[in-house]
């Protein structure tokens, strides 16, 4: 096995005990990054000569025998929404192809001061919008499972990278499963932590009630080494939570006797590809195996999710992206007749179908005339969505339901309907409306695609669903399987 | 014909005080450089999340407060959406649905009647960047931002359409200067742009409660602009009524030059601002003990401290109107009746000798080296006999420039009284000797003759002589 197939924990082990540097681990991930990015292409951006130059450092504090970081030295990817200092920032959009911020998110901070080694930017849906990384606007990510298929979205060039032996573990957002459903779509393990839990600072907004930045990676420890590595509160950002965080890595521990888990039966209703829900019945018996009892609950108002979400994140999204005018940077037309004319041709041309699809729903949900109906409507609905996962939790430790209703799908299968497309997100939507952690694991296969198995918790309760998704993944031996990319290319 | 009467409502914009901006560590400093005072935050580029600075929250309650508010018990910032280039997020925080600052009101003299100017409302906002045309801002071909000004903290003042008339409009706003001012949240400079405001104006019959159709004045960039702009928009709005014509409404350009109103383009009148709660800034709750204390905070305020010189320290009321239009000037009274314990003295001097040296120099008291002790310092002399008033007035230039204490000016300058009848015999003599025609007209009974001969005798002495002394020898000189 290549090192670019390990992980970050194993590679830390290796590198404490002198058994590889850091630049080998780097050379085998640009290796890889050379073997593979022609047909996955995961990455918008690479930066490999910072990136050696990130490892060479590490390799100097082992050899001054310095101690490192647990996260020293492992290649990471960023996706694009991620502010870079110096390093440009697009969204995977044509409005920003010329954006370099002049500031670190502090997420990238909190990586840096890890010692991690970044190897570039990965694509993704344009502003994050989207399920299939298919609205870039610069090119198609493919799955590396098969790639006729799409990776997931809006995450797709984090999962795909990480599935493929490109990265190490990546950073993707999530706002309403756009790291948990590509996750699932790739084989890998991925988590949006609870809202507040990571600094959004830096964090190129969709929409800012329901983002947060969470890790892509190969399992379950990795998750927790990455959670630790970004998590906590951030004075720039009003909305990370002050409290203490606990080390996740203490999460890791084989024992869920007698865990108390639910199955929200809505999950399990129609549109639910009958082979996924074979994968994961299979998945519920191991836990119960291992001691969790397992019973059906119910989550009344999740038929309105998927709408209640199609409100507030578009209209969250129609201001947040007002911005982009054409005026301070970006995008911006030469020819404006005036400033009026500048704005709507900058944006008309800078933006991509799916995001003005968003920009005028969300003007439209806001407008006067308008707001009561929709907007304040969903405000209300998303307290009853939140209220249904309360009641749960009184009675459970946390939940399961499959990631996605199917595997990953062919390209252009969806892109042409909208509202098909916006449905593979349908488990996933109401964990970001109502604020609270998820995680994705893989749960086994269909057809040789990956399924994602979700676990779901009450606000800040990730060590629980990490020790969860740990005792299954400990149990199985879905997270080992490694993608083989085609014949001629491996 | 129908007697008609103006219903206007004023929105007062106050730029704070605070050292930072609303929502990042930016310097809020007027007149530095232009974009040197930015930084990601308040440029808004994209990832950047607002903090929002507590002083500016504390500072608006005060101001609240000493409007006569009631501090409401949730706060949410909103964002109001529309696209300028000054604005760089594309929308603009501010207090849309739950503002602070509630049901308030000022109370001013018209006619020596109380008029109570109600206030709707108070709310915190941060500020838009400026635009700088090149040209005119039609015909410009191009324009520059200036985004220094992005992210200041801002007050917006809603008062009720209880305001008549540009008189009223104008004791409203001098009022509402003093009491800001009073409380130290903005120094309220009309000509610095740290105070703006803007009138809705319309026309009804005399006791009618409809209300007619509105214009918004703009650009009335001080105090005679408001006025002014009130009292064109007024009669021009009573002709169309009369004239069986409607008021449009519109937003209204105030042309200071050609001392018209004038419509802008009323492209942008409908905007819909499309608000919601943003939601990277919290919402919070106020504790009434932290009003509590805000309020324990508040300086004595314009109202309560006339109310004080008037009754306490006898002033007339004139006098504790003047002395409390300004904090500074009102705080340099009380220090200084402090010291000399004569309230109307120090009221005389105030209004009369440092109002003159202030307005000449065109500054504010405490913008000049003047101090309360030195000018009880001054009074002192002039009730001790060392110098005389007129002197003294000479002695206060000389303070005003150069800051040093009046004892040591008049001794410097050798303006000591002359309170010695030995020193004064000889030149009085020699007055009398020199003008032997006046001196006749005085036996004459002509009493204008004394004055002169007194004048030439100051004049002789650089006015150092004491003037009851002089007046009394020269009338024995001349009767014996």
């Amino acid at each position: 096995m290549e090192l670019c197939e390990l992980t970050a924990n194993e590679l830390h082990r290796m590198l404490t005990g002198k058994d590889v540097r850091a630049e080998e681990i780097c050379l085998s991930v640009f290796r890889r990054i050379d073997k593979t990015e022609d047909q996955v292409k995961a990455y918008l951006a690479l930066h490999p000569e910072e990136a050696l130059e990130q490892a060479r450092a590490v390799d100097r504090k082992i050899a001054k025998g310095e101690e490192i970081s647990p996260l020293a030295g492992i290649p990471i990817a960023l996706k694009d929404n991620l502010c870079t200092k110096g390093h440009r920032t697009t969204c995977a959009s044509k409005i920003l192809y010329n954006f370099v911020p002049p500031y670190n998110a502090t997420v990238v901070d909190k990586l840096n001061g890890q010692d991690v080694v970044i190897i570039g930017k990965t694509n993704m849906d344009e502003f994050a919008m989207g399920s299939s990384t298919e609205n870039s606007a610069y090119q198609q990510t493919c799955n590396p499972w098969n790639p006729d298929c799409v990776p997931g979205g809006s995450s797709g060039g984090s999962a795909a990278a990480v599935a493929a032996g490109e990265a190490i573990c990546a950073l993707g957002s999530d706002t309403g499963g756009s790291i948990r459903q590509p996750a699932a779509f790739c084989g890998v393990v991925g988590m949006k932590p609870t809202y507040g839990t990571v600094s959004r600072y830096g964090l190129v907004a969709f929409a800012s009630s329901l983002d947060q930045i969470g890790p892509l990676s190969k399992d379950v420890t990795d998750c927790a080494l990455m959670l630790n590595a970004i998590c906590g509160h951030d004075p720039m950002d009003s909305t990370s939570v002050p409290t203490e965080l606990p080390d996740y890595r203490e999460a890791l521990v084989t024992d869920i006797d007698g865990f108390r888990i639910g199955i929200p039966a809505e999950y399990f209703a129609a549109g639910l590809d009958d082979h996924v829900r074979r994968v994961i019945e299979e998945a519920i018996t191991v836990l119960e195996q291992r001691g969790a009892r397992v019973e059906e609950t119910t989550l009344p108002h999740t038929e309105y999710a998927l709408p209640t979400y199609y409100i507030i994140a578009p209209a969250e999204a129609s201001s947040n992206l007002a911005r982009y005018d054409g005026v301070r940077y970006g995008y911006r037309v030469e020819d404006a007749k005036d400033v009026l004319d500048m704005f709507s041709r900058s944006r008309s041309r800078g933006f991509g179908a799916e995001v003005k699809r968003r920009v005028m729903l969300g003007t439209y949900a806001l407008s006067a005339g308008y707001y009561d109906a929709y907007y304040l409507e969903a405000l209300k609905v998303r307290t009853l969505i939140r209220r249904d996962f309360e009641r749960a939790f009184e009675k459970y430790d946390c939940l399961i339901s499959p990631t996605t209703p199917s595997t990953a799908f062919r390209f252009g299968e969806k892109v042409d309907d909208p509202v098909t497309m916006y449905l593979s997100d349908v488990f996933t939507l109401a964990v970001n409306l109502a604020g609270l952690p998820g995680v994705s694991i893989p749960a086994g296969f269909v057809d040789g695609m990956p399924v994602g198995l979700q676990f779901i918790g009450k606000p800040f309760s990730e060590s629980t669903l990490l020790r969860a998704a740990y005792t299954f993944e400990q149990s199985t031996t879905h997270h080992l399987k490694r993608p083989s990319l085609t014949p001629e290319v491996e | 014909m129908q007697e008609m009467e103006a219903v206007i409502g004023l929105e007062i914009h106050v730029e704070m005080n605070t050292e930072t901006k609303i929502f990042c560590g930016c310097r809020t400093a007027f007149g530095a450089e232009t974009n040197t005072q930015v930084c990601p935050i308040c440029l808004g580029l994209p990832g950047h999340k607002p903090v929002l600075n507590q002083k500016a929250v504390e500072w608006h309650a005060k101001a609240a407060l000493a409007l006569n508010c009631e501090i409401a018990p949730y706060v949410q910032f909103d964002r109001k959406n529309y696209f300028y280039a000054d604005l760089p997020k594309g929308y603009q925080i501010s207090q849309f649905f739950y503002p602070m600052g509630i049901n308030g009101h000022v109370d001013i003299e018209v006619n020596g009647e109380t008029r109570r100017i109600r206030i709707r409302q108070i709310h915190l906002e941060e500020d838009t960047g400026k635009l700088l045309h090149m040209g005119n801002i039609t015909a410009s071909p191009s324009s520059l931002v200036d985004f220094n000004r992005a992210g200041v903290p801002l007050l917006e003042i809603v008062t009720q359409p209880d305001v008549r008339n540009a008189e009223e409009a104008r004791l409203f706003l001098q009022k509402l200067r003093t009491i800001i001012q009073y409380t130290g949240v903005s120094d309220c400079k009309m000509e610095e742009g740290s105070m703006r405001c803007d009138a809705n104006v319309s026309v009804r019959p005399k006791g009618s409660d409809i209300l007619g159709q509105k214009t918004e004045l703009k650009n009335m960039n001080s105090f005679r602009a408001v006025t002014r702009g009130i009292d064109y928009e007024i009669p021009r709005q009573i002709d169309l009524v009369l004239d069986g014509e409607e008021v449009i409404p519109q937003t209204r350009h105030w042309d200071e030059a050609k001392g018209v109103t004038r419509a802008m383009r009323t492209k942008y009148l409908a905007t819909d601002y499309r608000c919601f709660p943003d939601p990277n800034v919290p919402p919070f709750k106020n504790d009434p003990a932290w009003v509590e204390e805000i309020r324990q905070s508040l300086p004595e305020l314009p109202d309560a401290r006339y109310a004080r010189l008037v009754k306490e320290d006898g002033l007339p009321p004139y006098d504790a109107e003047v002395i409390t239009a300004s904090k500074a000037m009102a705080d340099f009274y009380d220090q200084t009746v402090a010291l000399v314990k004569e309230p109307k003295t120090v009221s005389n001097w105030l209004m009369g000798e440092v109002g003159r040296c202030l307005n000449t120099a065109g500054k504010e008291i405490q913008e000049t080296a003047l101090t309360p002790k030195h000018l009880a310092e001054l009074l002192g002399l002039v009730k001790k006999g060392v110098i005389t008033g007129k002197i003294a007035k000479d002695v206060m230039d000389e303070m005003f420039r150069s800051g040093q204490d009046p004892e040591t000016i008049v001794k410097e300058k050798g303006l000591v009284q002359i309170a010695d009848q030995s020193e004064l015999d000889p030149v009085i003599d020699r007055v009398i000797q020199a003008n032997p025609k006046v001196v006749e007209d005085f036996h004459a009974g002509k009493d204008r003759a004394l004055g002169f001969l007194v004048g030439q005798v100051m004049k002789e002495t650089r006015g150092k002589a004491n003037p009851q002394m002089l007046n009394e020898l020269l009338r024995r000189k001349l009767q014996g």
